[in-house]
């Protein structure tokens, strides 16, 4: 049977166990059913609990280790002569195994040993298949069923069900916990792949940037080099423009909306600029490309400038935009955070608005606004798809916004789209490129986050 | 006399006066320039793409030959099939401009007609064998430059080498159009088509179903989970450092790069776990990874807007705290958590960033049936296109652009019109 006729088959036997519990629950409570602990539903839902739980967990088990003990089992079948072979050559063979299975297209034709291998193959697949099964079913029954025997007027259902149902709640509260986990450890295995083949100070240091590896060793340009410099200079250039226009723009966008703008007007634009921090990101970068790229670089001709069609300006122009709103909405929350008092100290003793809002209202919201233009910057250094879109490829190490940049996501995106191995350096270092990325932009929200809360009770 | 204290207040009045015009001024210009960039932004789209909705197609009198289609004459539904019903639309072509004798002229001749017209003779025929033999009139979809000279984005002055379309084929299209045998109709291919390598055939249906597919895996895994954690979190949890320690960690999850949760699929889905590549459920499992801490967020606001005298009358009642939680607590919350997840739902839909690590970057013609097909989603399609360098392709790009704003606009309209429907003052 197929998984989803598994669980279609364990959510019916599970809401026939609820009713098996619930009628037991008032059988053996008899005519006195007020002698129940709990209400009938309650053993109906133990029962199910236990029914469908045990069921589960084995079939995520199984399913996550079947192909890998399978595989086991295969190669140990093999005639000796393929046991001695190294371990990617192994993978091969088994991949092939595989695709002949499913019918797809295999790279050599298959010799008598490797026919052999797949029908194995094929049915320690079908006998995996038919035991998970019969054994998913009973685990099932048998739940059910023990579950059933406990049910009795003195059995404390509800409170069983209860802390079922928290551990639950707990076990979904920590899926952040393993995402970051996560996170971190795949980027950290294959990163220490790549630092034993690159040098991490060549990595971090290095100037020049070309991933290429070499499929013969006497192929021209086999070095291959990856000093991430390049990169980081392009991130930054881009960010930095990027910030040059979302900072000011959005800052004093967000004082002018709280402090001076007509309710209505302010009613209007600012839901208007927050439909800006919700437009995705590949729209922002096909209009890049369409038509902001053409637009400076038609500019740059008529004052005699050079423009690259890929450059970092445009690409940061629109970042720069796309971030406007998400600066002015947390400047907006730091401003009015600043109490009243403040402000009307300020006016009574005679300054005007705008002196009360620069000498008063922005010191005191300074930290605030640092701690937002950090997450800002947090967001413009991992910003993918307008880069991709509307930056450029080669890896040139220049200050100059009317050249073509690239930075570290557009290079993970090349790297790691298209068919990979994943044994080369090369892909490898898209890995190494992640865990750069999210160390920085970590670190910059931990900062942000540590500075915006401390401000926030400052105030409170 | 001397200066009293107000005359020199008096004296600087006018520059401070000007300071606050001009501060007053710089907001006006700033909150302009947001606006005026959103502007742009909708008019340089929506000029770019209102034409994809229309599609220039061309009447042909096709004569659907017996000795072509079915010499045998054994309308086996097989043979049918592989007939060379090009020879019928070529044959029609030169019947319509039979001044054309030159090679190279005639193949340039047939392919002003897009290659999809094969596939609508062949499905005419397959429907209802009794045409063989007759002539029909079909309005067959034309090829893209064709279309392109038609809206008029290929410029008749620029001298003929740099054109993508030479005199002589202008020529041709301009007497099929004195001929009324050219027509811009509704472009229901590009709503109906998975994708192509031929401009006039490709649509967006597949990309639309992959992202369904995607949206319903996203959602199926954030929604529930999300609640739950959200449910612990402002509930149940004890504050102690192991629950400080989760919520450091789902706000820093809230502010985590997207392609960084790629990078994550890529290695524990796709390598480690060998689920397929380019599939909606893996898709669907990176973002509602990326879409957790959003939907956790939402949700424990509205927990928190819940007041505490609803949980004590139902403490005082007797109910357990999960009696209390899920009879009252949780109801109440609802509509604000639903409101949270769909924000969440729009943002997962914009996103591709993540999916082009996961493979969901393919050339797939097919519409997927199942969230393990191999498919694309609307943004990452909308990627692919921006990359072709046909002209035709720009337009459509930018109609898909509109079409996937639409379903954003969908989807936050739903989720103001929820608060606002359900929003409760205690």
């Amino acid at each position: 049977m197929s998984t989803p006729l598994l669980i279609a088959v364990l959510l019916l036997l599970a809401a026939a166990a609820f009713e098996f519990g619930r009628r037991r629950a008032l059988q053996v409570a008899g005519p006195e059913f007020r002698t129940l602990h709990s209400l009938p539903r309650y053993y109906g839902s133990y029962t199910a609990l236990w029914c469908a739980l045990p069921a589960l967990i084995l079939l995520g088990a199984w399913l996550a280790f079947e192909d890998k003990i399978i595989t086991i089992l295969v190669i140990a079948d093999l005639p000796a002569a393929y046991q001695s072979l190294s371990e990617p050559e192994l993978n091969l063979i088994v991949n092939d195994l595989r695709n002949q299975l499913s019918g797809n297209v295999v790279s050599r034709e298959l010799n008598l040993d490797m026919q052999a291998a797949v029908k194995h193959y094929g049915s320690l697949r079908a006998t995996s298949k038919a035991a998970l099964a019969v054994i998913f079913l009973s685990v099932a029954m048998l739940g059910m069923g023990l579950a059933w025997r406990k049910i009795a007027p003195d059995f404390w259902a509800r409170n069983r069900v209860e802390a079922i149902v928290k551990v639950l709640l707990i076990i979904c509260s920590t899926l952040a916990i393993f995402t970051t986990i996560g996170i971190v450890l795949s980027v950290l295995f294959e990163s220490i792949r790549f630092f034993r083949a690159v040098p991490v100070f060549d990595f971090l240091f290095g100037l020049e940037w070309s991933p290429q590896t070499a499929i013969r060793e006497d192929q021209v340009g086999s070095s291959g080099a990856f000093g991430a410099v390049p990169l980081f200079a392009g991130t930054l250039l881009i960010s930095l423009i990027a910030m040059l226009v979302a900072a000011p723009v959005g800052l004093t966008s967000a004082i002018y909306l709280s402090e001076y703008s007509h309710p209505r007007f302010r009613a209007a634009a600012k839901p208007l600029l927050e439909i800006l921090a919700g437009i995705p990101t590949v729209v922002y970068g096909f209009f890049a490309a369409l038509t902001v790229a053409p637009l400076i670089r038609d500019a740059g001709t008529n004052f005699g400038l050079d423009v690259s069609s890929e450059s970092a300006l445009a690409a940061g122009l629109v970042m720069g935009i796309m971030i406007i709103p998400f600066v002015s909405s947390i400047s907006d929350d730091v401003i009015n955070a600043v109490p009243q008092s403040l402000r009307d100290g300020s006016l009574a003793l005679g300054s005007t608005q705008s002196e009360m809002i620069r000498k008063v209202v922005l010191p005191a919201a300074l930290p605030g606004i640092v701690g937002g233009l950090l997450l800002a910057i947090s967001r413009a250094i991992g910003e993918t798809m307008i880069v991709v879109m509307a930056a450029g490829l080669a890896a040139n190490l220049t200050v100059n916004p009317l050249e073509a940049v690239t930075t570290v996501t557009v290079q993970i995106v090349t790297l790691l789209v298209g068919d990979q191995e994943f044994d080369s350096p090369k892909t490898l270092a898209a890995f190494a490129l992640g865990l750069m990325l999210f160390l920085v932009t970590l670190a910059l929200n931990v900062i942000a986050l540590y500075v915006v809360r401390k401000y926030r009770e400052q105030y409170e | 006399m001397t200066p009293t204290t107000a005359d020199k207040i008096q004296a600087g009045l006018k520059k401070r006066y000007a300071a606050e015009r001009r501060f007053r001024g710089y907001g006006l210009v700033s909150v302009t320039i947001g606006l005026a960039a959103l502007l742009l932004l909708f008019v340089s789209i929506i000029g770019n793409g209102y034409s994809a909705f229309q599609q220039t197609f061309v009447k042909l009198d096709v004569q659907f030959d017996e000795a072509v289609i079915d010499p045998k004459g054994t309308r086996d539904p097989q043979s049918l099939a592989r007939a060379d019903y090009g020879q019928l639309i070529k044959k029609t072509m030169r019947e319509l401009f039979p001044e054309v004798k030159n090679r190279r002229d005639k193949r340039k001749l047939y392919k002003l007609v897009s290659p999809g017209a094969v596939f609508i003779l062949q499905d005419m025929v397959r429907k209802d064998p009794e045409l063989i033999g007759t002539s029909q009139t079909v309005w067959v979809p034309a090829d893209d430059d064709v279309d392109m000279l038609i809206k008029g984005y290929i410029d008749r002055d620029v001298p003929e080498s740099a054109r993508r379309l030479n005199d002589k084929e202008i020529a041709w299209i301009d007497a099929l159009a004195a001929t009324g045998s050219l027509e811009k109709r509704f472009n229901k291919i590009f709503f109906t088509a998975g994708d192509s390598r031929e401009p006039e055939l490709a649509g967006i249906w597949g990309a639309v179903v992959g992202s369904f597919y995607t949206l319903v895996v996203t959602l199926a895994l954030s929604f529930p989970i999300g609640v739950a954690a959200a449910v612990y979190l402002q509930e149940f949890a004890p504050r102690n450092r192991w629950t400080d320690f989760i919520e450091v960690n789902i706000n820093n999850l809230a502010a985590v790069p997207s392609i960084v949760f790629g990078l994550l699929g890529l290695s524990v889905f796709l390598n480690f776990m060998s689920l397929p590549r380019s599939a909606p459920l893996v898709g669907g499992l990176v973002l509602s990874l990326m879409t957790l801490p959003t939907v956790i967020i939402a949700s424990r606001a509205s927990l928190q807007s819940v007041p505490p005298s609803i949980r004590e009358g139902a403490l005082g009642m007797g109910a357990s705290q999960m009696q209390m939680v899920a009879h009252h607590v949780l109801p109440l919350a609802m509509p604000g958590m639903l409101t949270g997840t769909i924000i969440g739902m729009a943002r997962a839909l914009g996103e591709s960033a993540p999916l082009l690590m996961i493979g969901m970057v393919a050339f797939i013609v097919n519409v997927p049936e199942g969230p393990l097909d191999p498919s694309t989603v609307l943004p990452v399609q909308i990627y692919l296109w921006a990359d072709t360098p046909e002209r035709a392709f720009v337009e459509r790009t930018s109609a898909a652009t509109l079409v996937l704003l639409a379903f954003l606009v969908i989807m936050n309209g739903a989720a103001v019109w929820l608060r606002k429907r359900f929003e409760q003052r205690w």
